[in-house]
């Protein structure tokens, strides 16, 4: 055997994925355009009305938006860190999960900042952005930042994806013409000479090196646009560290939840194997107790020192009638829980580590929010407003129905994705499968 | 009557502004302002300088460029030369009239539950008495809204005013979220505008109209102040609560008294609101020592959502 004809019968395997429709499928692209056309309504309704539709007023500027903002743009770090760090180690059994991870990543960088539009009054205005730039303002290198980072983690998932799509325009597949052509198209005439494959093996470890610096970059500016005011919970040194370390463990999370439904959805019980899932786990642990340790010193120093705002907004949320409900959630089910579960070995199985995912994904969602509308309902100056929309906030339909819709887009762009591509790659697959026959033998 | 005539010279200034940017030779107004052509033959007109000239309304030409625009843009980008803006305000003697409150909301054509100036009730400690305190933009020399801006629509002037281009602003509320004080207040909706505000181009200095997802908060009046005349908040307090003046020229008045700046910051033991966030503020507060009035007096013919405001503080 070689790689070549792994490859074939690797993607004769994978094809129908690609080439059929089944009823369940058609059927989840049904509910989930349903709930992006809601989403779209609720945009029209914000766009004609403006922001009075949202939860959002004079003293909580921001709310659920920002907080989808920060998330997306954390689960993207599944590809860029996971998959560049697992590349550059050369560590092998990252390869049947790589197109997952680089694919979380492309589409969560495109999801993320449209939440960031959402909060733009006047999107009428937005190329004021480019006319009149301050590259003194966070928000200009937040443009920056993601801009690069979502060109860098296109052409990252590209480069994994030539010689798949050189294998895909040769195979004998039952896909229309344009489909094919189109493959043929984004080979750029990859034919697997060894000089092809030395330049495409060094284009590929240059972006790895160059896509965990953007990661990082990319979520230090974004805690910097808080972490740059002069707000309680806000105005910290270690905001930057912290929301990348919650950046790569969210990631994480949801890798671990991609790769469970994909294996499921389209028979890759071959290639994505338990002991992904458990190496996974074992990242996550560490990533659970640097995230834990982060935390506690966060709100241990703030608590400790007790200066008058930091004070008032702990008690905020420790408070049960505030928001201590949800903080101790996301504090116990987003750390000790995956700390705890993960710890016991006998726990470690493919379907307990994707539900520990899910809570931890779900509960960092949670986080996000308690960072963004506790410290903005804690005003330096007494608030004295009897307008009690403007006190506390609370969240409206068009800004639910607009954070579905992100999700949404999410599963949408992610099936439509896979009936394009092979969700896992052929190509790096196949090494990977002579290598260990190689082992075994 | 006063109001009519404040709202002729709104307008006049605005146009005249606009004429004054041009240099003498060619003179522009919007057409439609009719309070020029009812000033007999000569219209007095502002120079970049911030001097009066008089001018012969025949000299007027009409030009609706937008060029126009633009350039009163950048006067009101750059501060009258050779000032700096300061204000004190006396806490010892305001008695929550809110006279400051309608008066700046009538001034900037701004509805009524919309507060540029609010009054709060300060209680500093438990063993200290409270006071009212009122609050304007507070115009720091080091603005962390400025900083964050990140299309320059919100900008440090050189006479130390701290203004919005409401033609520039996209909304994103960052200054918002940056500012420690609370002092800025967006449009969510539509904003209500009187008719004969709509009128009017927008220009950083006068801060009307109101326009939609759009930042705005006080602007200390620089319309006002190349009249040579107050803010409409410290020439409406009955109580001579606001002292405005001029750094450089070491004086404020509050309308009925003019002291020395320098003298009145130190013998009545000045201090800027939260120091301590490093803002620098060019509002200045004279400590709520000696009141003229009992914290009482602020509640009396107070509507009930306004005293409700309060019903925390005891």
């Amino acid at each position: 055997m070689n790689i070549e004809s792994t490859s074939k019968s690797l993607l004769k395997e994978f094809a129908p994925q690609i080439t059929q429709w089944s009823t369940r499928e058609k059927l989840w692209i049904g509910f989930w355009s349903i709930i992006f056309m809601i989403g779209l309504y609720a945009l029209y309704v914000q766009a004609t009305e403006g922001h009075v539709v949202t939860g959002m007023r004079d003293n909580v500027v921001w709310g659920l938006y920002i907080a989808n903002f920060i998330f997306f743009i954390g689960i993207s770090y599944a590809g860029a860190i996971i998959s560049g760090f697992l590349h550059l180690f050369h560590v092998e059994w990252r390869k049947p999960i790589i197109r997952i991870a680089e694919l979380i990543t492309v589409i969560a960088t495109i999801i993320g900042p449209l939440y960031i539009l959402l909060c733009v009054g006047r999107l009428d205005r937005l190329h004021h952005l480019f006319i009149y730039p301050r590259l003194q303002s966070p928000i200009t290198w937040d443009v920056l930042a993601i801009g690069t980072y979502l060109v860098g983690s296109i052409i990252f998932l590209y480069l994994a994806l030539i010689r798949d799509f050189a294998i895909l325009s040769q195979a004998d597949l039952d896909v229309s013409k344009w489909k094919k052509n189109l493959y043929r198209f984004f080979s750029l005439g990859f034919s697997n000479t060894p000089q092809q494959r030395k330049k495409l093996n060094q284009a590929t470890t240059a972006l790895a090196l160059l896509i965990i610096p953007t990661a990082i970059i990319v979520h230090s500016v974004l805690s910097w646009i808080f972490g740059m005011t002069l707000r309680p919970g806000w105005h910290s040194t270690i905001f930057g560290p912290y929301f990348v370390l919650a950046a790569i463990y969210s990631g994480t999370g949801v890798l671990v939840i991609a790769m469970w439904a994909f294996r499921k959805l389209y028979k890759l019980e071959k290639y994505i194997v338990e002991k992904h899932f458990i190496y996974l786990s074992y990242l996550l642990m560490v990533l659970a107790a640097g995230y834990g340790y982060f935390t506690f010193s966060e709100y241990l120093t703030d608590w400790y020192s007790s200066e008058k705002w930091n004070a008032e907004l702990i008690e905020k949320l420790f408070n049960l009638n505030e928001f201590g409900g949800w903080f101790y959630f996301a504090n116990f089910a987003g750390i000790l829980l995956p700390l705890i579960v993960l710890a016991i070995p006998k726990m470690r199985n493919i379907n307990s580590i994707t539900a520990v995912s899910a809570v931890l994904v779900f509960a960092m969602w949670v986080k996000r929010y308690l960072i963004i509308v506790p410290t903005l309902e804690t005003t330096l100056l007494p608030m004295q407003d009897t307008r009690m929309e403007y006190v506390h906030y609370s969240a409206t339909w068009v800004e639910w129905a607009l954070t579905f819709a992100g999700i949404a887009m999410f599963f949408l762009m992610f099936k439509l994705a896979s009936k394009f591509i092979p969700i896992v790659p052929v190509w790096e697959t196949s090494e990977y499968l002579e290598k260990e026959l190689m082992k075994t033998k | 009557m006063e109001d009519k005539k404040r709202r002729t010279v709104l307008k006049l200034g605005a146009a005249a502004s606009l004429a004054a940017l041009a240099g003498t030779a060619k003179f522009l107004a919007p057409s439609e302002d009719q309070s020029i052509s009812e000033c007999s033959d000569k219209v007095k007109l502002l120079s970049p300088d911030g001097e009066i000239v008089e001018i012969e309304a025949s000299l007027l030409k009409v030009d609706t460029h937008d060029h126009a625009q633009t350039m009163a843009k950048n006067v009101g980008r750059e501060g009258i030369p050779g000032k700096k803006f300061v204000m004190v305000i006396d806490l010892g003697k305001c008695r929550n009239a809110r006279k400051c409150v309608t008066a700046c909301q009538k001034m900037h054509y701004v509805p009524e539950d919309k507060e540029w100036l609010q009054i709060k009730l300060m209680k500093d400690n438990e063993q200290s008495a409270p006071y009212w305190f009122p609050k304007t933009c507070f115009h720091c020399d080091n603005p962390p809204c400025v900083k964050v801006c990140p299309v320059d629509a919100t900008f440090k002037r050189t006479d130390g005013l701290v203004l919005i281009d409401n033609d520039r602003c996209i909304g994103c509320k960052f200054c918002m979220a940056a500012c420690p004080y609370s002092t800025r207040v967006f449009n969510w909706g539509e904003p209500e505008v009187p008719e004969e505000a709509k009128q009017v181009a927008h220009s950083p200095e006068t801060s009307v109209p109101s326009k939609h997802s759009t930042v705005e908060k006080c602007d200390f009046c620089p319309d006002m102040a190349r009249q040579g005349k107050l803010p409409d908040c410290v020439t409406a307090c009955p109580n001579g609560v606001f002292y405005f003046g001029d750094e450089n020229e070491d004086s404020v008045t509050n309308g009925s008294e003019t002291v020395r700046l320098s003298a009145l910051l130190r013998d009545k033991a000045a201090y800027r609101y939260m120091e301590e966030l490093g803002t620098k503020p060019r509002v200045y507060y004279l400590p709520p020592s000696n009141r003229m009035f009992p914290v009482e007096r602020g509640f009396k013919n107070l509507d009930n959502e306004i005293k409700d405001r309060y019903k925390d503080v005891h």
